[in-house]
């Protein structure tokens, strides 16, 4: 009984501590920042980058003299790794804001921004999405959440426009489809509209192709695909998934005008780098930065002399903490209700993203849009729209 | 006395003026609650399950479903939830008591439940297939979400003790008696007229209807669920830890064994933010106290005791 | 569709080579030590990121690097035994179960602290190289793996019935107390079975790396269908794994085909709980 008491009490003091990391040295000119991303488990890779983009930004932000209208305060990180379980956010949301937080960003992924911005509401602490495409992370009436970044009825409506002028500009190539998915909620919901949107941009779907996640082999796909003979294959799926569709695409001879995929979760640099001969040529409707903006370049260069890979989660990362960071500069509090007035009220415009200045309704920033990348020579490119392509559009590709 | 200090520590939390702290009281009791029900079959029947998710996933998705679906309390969802579980284990435990399976056999079938029942939430409408089912905003207590932390703690202890007690009947009933009987040796207790597959079956179907009432704790406290969450293997791997390095067929060691895994998870994950390292280091820990504890914590507490009385 | 039928069997009987392989070193960990290696997936992630590694930073094909990755998971495997696995759990069957996902849990988190969450790949000469029967286009990786498979299951299985270390394996398999009577340390025996065992996975990691990805979760997607041939084969039994690789890469393939690929995969389960409920000692194992 003694030792149940010990280890009980024991507990208690090791929580205490944990709760409240570094109180002591709390400064009024320090605005501590919340970031939550999963950064082990199997959204580790991502979640971290989304870390990395976020950490550049308070950088930045201090070397730059911190927040000026609040007298040059300074942010300060609070690192939380959700480990990709909505239980472990909600934690870190809680610990965090009894740690002082002034506001979050995160999480990555949807099922963790849900769990992680419904926590943060009860203290009424602004939440900045980075990466996290459902819709519903806004629509819920949060008042406290805002996404900078496009949601999934956006980066699916934009798809098809992007996808419908690239078909127009090369002489309606394109008449028939099939869409291959994984079946969890970042395929279908996408899917759903794909299906609903294509008839009406002149081309026709022939089969809609779900599989799981994990799907060890795609022979059988890509059997079916040939057999229905599509002229573009659309895609939803996860990295890995992506992979091995992309290449037995090619390893059976699929004769395609092109593969156009919506947030190809596989579609990145390093996989222009390992797979060059699958990749090249391939089209991915995702997120981007403005590549005519010199800031974007050197931001990539950067980031790339640190860790080799650059990615979309870079930029995402960074400008949900620079959002933030905005409102306070503006609200010239870190005051809840004032950041939020602030945030509702954000015109940013002074970023790298091929958005435009922010404008907010209902937490969800109305002139985000995805872009539509096209692996070229091993490297990215933006093919549309065309206010910030940085290349032309290979589109039917060349025939094998 | 032991009652009276238990249930001061358990008290403690509500004057606690940190949400999260509270809220690692809230988890700890949920780990020590689901450990508590996978060790009513897994400790005291020896029937040693990978595949609890099942259980905990239905639970999740009936509490989810009769809400959204059928526009019912959510409150209804734990006697629901309670009966669907418990007849999904009886469903199991039939089938596999009746073909003589245990063991690694036994492990190995309830791993392949779990993952037919994840698939098949997956690829079904009534589910809403893999886009999980999101459970509307709406907090109040007649609600069952609750804005303050302490009411999800009230709700989760409250369990623990309902699973705390049926453990500690199984530790004084005829019934607990039959199944430790037959845990034991199956071939001794069946001679001796024991019923072996109703009795196992029993166990399941209880142990399932009470892991199922965390699934419906789960959905009502994080609001979203999908077939991953629900009946993902993670779940399954985590309740036979926390039962089996507390102590299995202990009534205490599953509250032993979550407290001192969640120590070393929320320790570690707050102290090293080098990515991997501290669910590495909970490898490590955990490998350390099965050389080092081989009767779980449990037996640890056992043996200290022992010697103090000595003394 | 005939056509696409043919293909689909083809394709899953090539697949179930692989799968043959992964499975084997669980059914003779399995068969042996009586113990399900839930450490198994985390061991072919490891390898897999050897075969990656050798291929990525020292150019060597991954057919080339089979061998020495084979013999460095054996002695990975050996190791493991003997200094963690049967250490720390004294050879009771719970503790070993538990020391196994022990080792899961730390080399999963290991690999994802050197090497990140990200999807790795090769792309090599062979990567397009296909084999044309008629209208069908066959990956010459595949075709290579399932080839060599067998072939190392063959061979496998003539080390067990022929050699003496081979008959001391399954001596101590069947009666450890006895075999220790015959002058054979059992847990010399567990060492060397467990290493054997991992080997495998060395060669099924070259193999499979030029047509699938490398990542530190990669095992997981072939945990659940190894437990599935391994009991359907019957526990233990080399024969049955092979069979049962290439009944489950079959079924795989076909109930895509029929049920399509969502709903597919539950083909893997069904047959296994079936299996388990109404012949539990599998097609060729023997009474429990």
């Amino acid at each position: 009984m003694t030792t149940a008491r010990l280890t009980r009490r024991t507990a208690l003091a090791a929580a205490a501590t944990l709760a409240m990391p570094r109180i002591g040295g709390a400064q009024p000119a320090m605005i501590k920042l919340g970031l939550i991303h999963p950064v082990t488990g199997a959204l580790a890779g991502a979640g971290g980058r989304c870390r990395m983009g976020g950490q550049l930004a308070i950088e930045d932000i201090n070397a730059a003299g911190g927040i000026k209208s609040m007298g040059g305060a300074k942010l300060e990180a609070l690192l939380g790794d959700a480990q990709g379980r909505p239980e472990i956010a909600t934690q870190l949301v809680d610990q965090m804001a009894e740690a002082g937080a002034a506001g979050f960003t995160g999480c990555f992924a949807s099922a963790l921004g849900l769990a992680a911005t419904q926590a943060a509401a009860k203290y009424n602490i602004p939440f900045s999405i980075d990466s996290g495409i459902a819709d519903a992370i806004t629509t819920r009436g949060l008042k406290n959440t805002f996404r900078f970044f496009p949601n999934n009825t956006t980066a699916t409506n934009d798809a098809m426009a992007a996808l419908d002028a690239l078909n127009k500009k090369a002489g309606s190539p394109a008449k028939t489809a099939v869409i291959v998915h994984e079946d969890s909620e970042f395929g279908t919901n996408s899917v759903k509209l794909q299906a609903a949107m294509l008839p009406k941009i002149g081309i026709e779907v022939k089969a809609m192709l779900p599989h799981a996640t994990p799907t060890r082999d795609f022979t059988n796909i890509v059997l079916r695909i040939k057999a229905e003979k599509p002229d573009i294959v659309l895609i939803s799926n996860y990295e890995n998934e992506y992979v091995l569709l992309a290449r037995t695409l090619v390893q059976q001879r699929v004769d395609l005008v092109s593969t156009f995929s919506i947030s190809g979760g596989g579609f990145n640099l390093k996989f222009a780098k390992e797979a060059p001969t699958v990749a090249e040529n391939m089209i991915d409707f995702n997120h981007w930065h403005n590549p005519k903006d010199p800031r974007a370049l050197a931001f990539r260069k950067r980031v790339e002399t640190a860790t080799g890979f650059y990615s979309w989660e870079h930029p995402f990362g960074y400008f949900a903490v620079k959002l933030l960071a905005d409102a306070w500069e503006r609200a010239g509090s870190a005051d809840k209700e004032k950041s939020i007035a602030a945030l509702n009220a954000s015109t940013m415009s002074d970023h790298f993203m091929p958005y435009g200045a922010t404008a907010f309704t209902n937490g969800q920033n109305s002139g985000a849009h995805p872009v539509a990348l096209q692996i070229q020579k091993g490297d990215m490119t933006v093919i549309w729209p065309d206010a910030f392509a940085d290349a032309q559009a290979v589109f039917p590709r060349p025939k094998a | 006395m032991k009652w009276l200090a238990l249930a001061i520590l358990a008290a403690i939390p509500f004057a606690l003026p940190s949400q999260s702290l509270v809220n690692i009281a809230m988890l700890t009791a949920f780990s020590a609650f689901l450990g508590q029900c996978w060790n009513i079959a897994g400790g005291f029947g020896g029937l040693t399950s990978f595949g609890h998710a099942v259980f905990f996933g239905t639970g999740a998705y009936t509490g989810a479903i009769l809400q959204t679906r059928y526009g019912l309390n959510p409150w209804l969802g734990l006697p629901a939830g309670f009966l669907l579980g418990a007849a999904v284990g009886a469903g199991i435990g039939a089938a596999s008591f009746r073909a003589g399976l245990r063991g690694s056999y036994f492990a190995l079938v309830t791993l392949a439940f779990a993952e037919v029942f994840r698939v098949l939430s997956n690829s079904t409408d009534f589910t809403r297939g893999g886009l999980g089912i999101n459970i509307p905003l709406n907090l109040s207590w007649q609600n069952f979400q609750f804005a303050d932390r302490r009411a999800t703690y009230a709700v989760v202890l409250a369990l623990l003790v309902l699973a705390t007690a049926a453990a500690t009947w199984l530790t004084r009933s005829r019934f607990g008696a039959r199944l430790a009987a037959l845990r034991e040796n199956e071939d001794a207790a069946s001679a001796l007229g024991v019923d072996l597959v109703q009795t196992k079956t029993l166990a399941l179907a209880l142990s399932g209807g009470l892991t199922a009432m965390a699934g419906v704790v789960y959905a009502q406290t994080y609001l979203y669920i999908d077939p991953t969450i629900a009946f993902g293997s993670e779940r399954s791997v985590e309740m036979l830890l926390v039962a089996m390095i507390g102590g299995a067929g202990t009534v205490w060691g599953p509250l032993l064994g979550a407290v001192v895994l969640h120590l070393v998870a929320d320790i570690s994950r707050n102290f090293i933010t080098t990515p991997g390292f501290a669910p590495m280091l909970y490898g490590v820990v955990l490998l350390l106290i099965i050389a080092l504890l081989p009767q779980g914590l449990a037996g640890l507490w056992a043996t200290l005791r022992e010697r103090i009385r000595r003394a | 569709m005939t056509e696409i039928v043919i293909a689909g069997l083809v394709n899953g009987i090539l697949i179930g080579g692989v799968y043959a392989l992964v499975a084997l070193g669980l059914t003779l960990i399995y068969g042996v030590l009586h113990i399900v290696n839930f450490a198994h997936g985390s061991l072919l992630m490891v390898a897999m990121f050897a075969a990656w590694l050798l291929a990525e930073k020292a150019g060597l094909s991954p057919y080339a690097a089979l061998p020495v990755v084979s013999l460095g998971m054996f002695a990975l495997g050996w190791a493991l035994y003997r200094f963690v696995i049967g250490r720390v759990s004294r050879g009771e069957d719970r503790a070993i179960l538990l020391a196994t996902l022990g080792v899961a849990v730390v080399l999963d988190n290991l690999f994802l602290t050197i090497f990140g969450g990200d999807t790795r790949q090769i792309e090599t000469d062979l990567t397009f190289a296909m084999w044309e029967i008629g209208p069908l286009l066959l990956s010459v990786p595949k075709l290579i793996a399932f080839v060599v498979s067998l072939a190392l299951a063959t061979a496998l299985w003539a080390f067990m019935a022929r050699t003496d270390t081979g008959r001391a394996i399954r001596a101590v398999a069947k009666e450890p107390e006895g075999a220790r009577l015959m002058g054979i340390r059992p847990d010399r025996i567990f060492a060397l079975a467990y290493g054997i065992g991992i080997a495998c996975l060395g060669a099924a990691a070259c193999l499979l790396l030029p047509s699938f990805f490398v990542s530190p979760h990669v095992g997981n997607v072939f945990v659940l269908v190894a437990f599935t041939i391994v009991v359907l084969g019957g526990m233990g039994s080399f024969p049955g794994a092979v069979v049962g690789g290439l009944l489950i890469g079959v079924t795989e393939s076909l109930g895509g085909l029929v049920l399509g690929e969502s709903l597919g995969p539950i083909g893997i389960s069904l047959v296994f709980i079936a299996v388990l409920l109404f012949r539990p000692t599998g097609l060729f194992g023997a009474a429990r």
